[in-house]
């Protein structure tokens, strides 16, 4: 049954991967930038989960909410401030900038919040499932992670397909100046991009911290990473790549931290990724580019 | 002399500027400790900055693993230099093996990772060198290597189970890094090493490889079809910078008593990155410049304690959206044009009156 188990948690921690992936490969899709401080977004968003539910002991419900309400402003301020006037620049210089403000958002946070790492009380409030008489123990926190992914990727689908704003951003994605002649408002929808990523972004913050459940300024950085990672494996700029990409990294993280070496595994996680990526130049679910002189 | 050449010479001469400089300030002990301390890290960081220029701008490849080739560098050179110890009195001649070594170690670690890397284009190339500098920073991790009288031991589970004698000496102890190096580097070696790798990258950028490595850059299908072999010179640009990596990770780890792995990570490779953009892809002047700027900032904002890294990042954002910002353009274009109509109302009455037979 153990491995009944890592896989359970392989899936959910793989979950929070997807749905933070989903806010890089969105970003990446319409505005063809790496959005490098999106781990550190996500920080900022469960520090105030954090004090929502410790300091003013609110309920988890309205904790979460405070998260989403924050990493939906920091969103889409960064994205004003600091990307938007680069919109016409090189894409290094971009990455450089979201480099500058993923520094910005770690120092800020050691500023205020101290270094030393905060103990997040987790915010399910669901029991653990016992199944097969205490042989498969599901915690409510991984049942919690797999059901809000199902829901953000099938309320995610739908939005993308079926609302006009959903519309505009796969136009925008598409070709931006052809969407603009259109009609489509560029700047707003990339900006309801940045606020919808970094919502997402707040939902994931408070499952991490629920599931691993230590809090620091650099709490942000490794899962972007990985979940940049997890992005790119499932071809980036897909939807339901970065979701496939996102659980698949999960569980080679876990399995591999179970079987082989709790050292190696992250090498292991990079070392899939290599191989997929020369098998599959663009990811498992991304589009092929046709060359052109 | 060619304009290329004239750039060169005054590569050389700003960093042998900066090297008398600080020699002049340091016999009248102007220098603050903290700032001596930081002598030998700019110009491994310059070295690092300019080799990574030579594949960012130079080749076109963006690389976010740079301080992989670092760490392969500075810990072959810590155990070189551990077991010349005994057998090679000099120490600038240890040095010089040391960082030898290092350099051909990085160099085929860049040979190796060239291959599958160099076979990706963009974001993807991207991910792919991230991808190895974590796994070769994790590998690093679980790498134990002893000596002792019979000669090296080397495991990857832990310094006991290597089999060493009582005397043996530990040289790389898994994360806890390598420790009780013996210092080895100095500012003066450091400068030499700049100024090699000035010598060795501005002169390969300038022969027939280098103008062949531009191309494939500028645009990769037309060079193919002029009959240059792609793979050949992209190799080239990237394991000459992994090589020129490693030498600057022997430099760094023979400045400390003790070096970990969990300092070359991403983040390192990302600060060389922001050196090399903040300079100007391509220019390798801008690099030095930058890098010599960039860490001696944050020491001057030392008095600012807790502030500094804010205000560091701060700087980078405002300087990236100025450089960047087609607007911040103009006005800086107006600006000058207009500095330079004053000028020209200034001078033309004198030049009239210079030239006044026309």
């Amino acid at each position: 049954m153990s491995f009944l188990n890592y896989l359970i948690s392989g899936v959910s921690l793989g979950s929070i991967y997807a749905i933070i992936a989903l806010g890089y490969t969105m970003v990446y899709g319409i505005a063809k930038m790496l959005n490098f401080a999106h781990g550190d977004v996500i920080m900022i968003g469960t520090y105030f989960a954090y004090f929502a539910t410790t300091s003013h002991s609110l309920p988890p419900a309205i904790a979460v909410i405070a998260a989403m309400l924050c990493c939906t402003i920091l969103g889409v301020v960064i994205e004003f401030l600091a990307y938007r006037p680069l919109r016409g620049a090189t894409s290094l210089a971009v990455l450089i900038t979201a480099i500058g403000v993923s520094f910005f958002l770690q120092n800020f946070a050691l500023i205020r919040w101290g270094s030393s790492p905060k103990n997040f009380p987790s915010l399910v409030p669901f029991d653990k499932v016992s199944l097969f008489g205490g042989d498969l123990i599901i915690s409510g926190e991984a049942i919690t992670t797999m059901l809000a992914c199902i829901f953000v990727m099938i309320g995610l689908s739908f939005f993308i397909k079926k609302n006009k704003l959903g519309k505009a951003m796969r136009a925008v994605s598409e070709d931006r100046e052809a969407a603009q002649l259109m009609g489509i408002n560029v700047n707003y929808t990339i900006a309801m991009t940045f606020a919808i990523g970094s919502a997402l972004a707040g939902i994931a913050g408070v499952l991490l911290c629920s599931m691993y459940p230590t809090l620091s300024p650099t709490t942000g950085a490794m899962p972007g990473i990985k979940a940049f990672t997890a992005a790119v494996f499932g071809g980036i700029g897909s939807i339901p790549g970065a979701m496939l990409g996102g659980i698949l990294l999960g569980m080679i993280e876990i399995f591999s931290r179970a079987y082989i070496s709790t050292q190696l595994s992250d090498a292991i996680v990079f070392a899939v990724l290599i191989v997929v990526l020369l098998v599959r130049p663009t990811g498992l679910l991304g589009k092929k580019i046709r060359e052109k002189v | 002399m060619n304009r290329g050449a004239v750039n060169s010479f005054v590569n050389y001469g700003l960093v042998l500027a900066f090297y008398l400089i600080v020699q002049i300030l340091r016999a009248n002990g102007d220098l603050s400790r903290a700032f001596q301390a930081q002598l030998v890290p700019i110009c491994v960081y310059i070295i690092m900055a300019i080799s990574l220029n030579l594949v960012v701008g130079i080749s076109g490849e963006l690389s976010l693993g740079h301080a992989a080739f670092m760490s392969v560098g500075a810990f072959t050179g810590v155990v070189v230099s551990t077991m010349l110890v005994d057998s090679v009195a000099s120490t600038p001649l240890r040095l010089a093996i040391s960082i030898l070594v290092g350099g051909i170690a990085a160099g085929i670690a860049g040979i190796f990772i060239g291959i599958p890397v160099l076979r990706l284009h963009g974001d993807y190339l991207a991910i792919v060198t991230l991808a190895f500098g974590e796994i070769i920073k994790n590998i690093l991790n679980t790498v134990y290597v002893g000596l002792d009288s019979t000669g090296l031991h080397y495991g990857m589970t832990s310094i006991n189970e290597l089999g060493m004698d009582s005397a043996g000496k530990t040289i790389i102890n898994g994360p806890m890094g390598a420790m009780g190096i013996d210092k080895a580097s100095t500012f003066t070696a450091a400068i030499i090493m700049v100024l090699i790798t000035l010598f060795a990258i501005q002169n390969m950028i300038r022969s027939r490889s280098g103008r062949a490595i531009m191309a494939i850059r500028d645009n990769r299908i037309a060079a193919e079809a002029s009959g240059l072999n792609v793979m050949k010179y992209k190799m080239m640009a990237f394991v000459t910078a992994a090589a020129f990596a490693g030498m600057a990770g022997v430099l760094y780890a023979l400045n400390y008593s003790t070096v970990v792995p969990k300092k070359f990570d991403f983040n390192t490779s990302i600060l060389v990155l922001v050196f090399v953009v903040l300079g100007g892809l391509g220019n390798l002047r801008g690099s030095m410049i930058a890098t010599a700027v960039l860490i001696i900032l944050p020491e001057m904002l030392r008095e600012y304690q807790l502030y500094r890294m804010l205000i560091y990042s701060i700087i980078l954002i405002v300087v990236m959206l100025i450089t960047n910002n087609e607007r911040a353009h103009a006005i800086k274009d107006r600006l000058v044009a207009i500095v330079e109509d004053y000028f020209k109302k200034i001078l033309a009455p004198i030049f009239r009156r210079k030239g006044g037979a026309k």
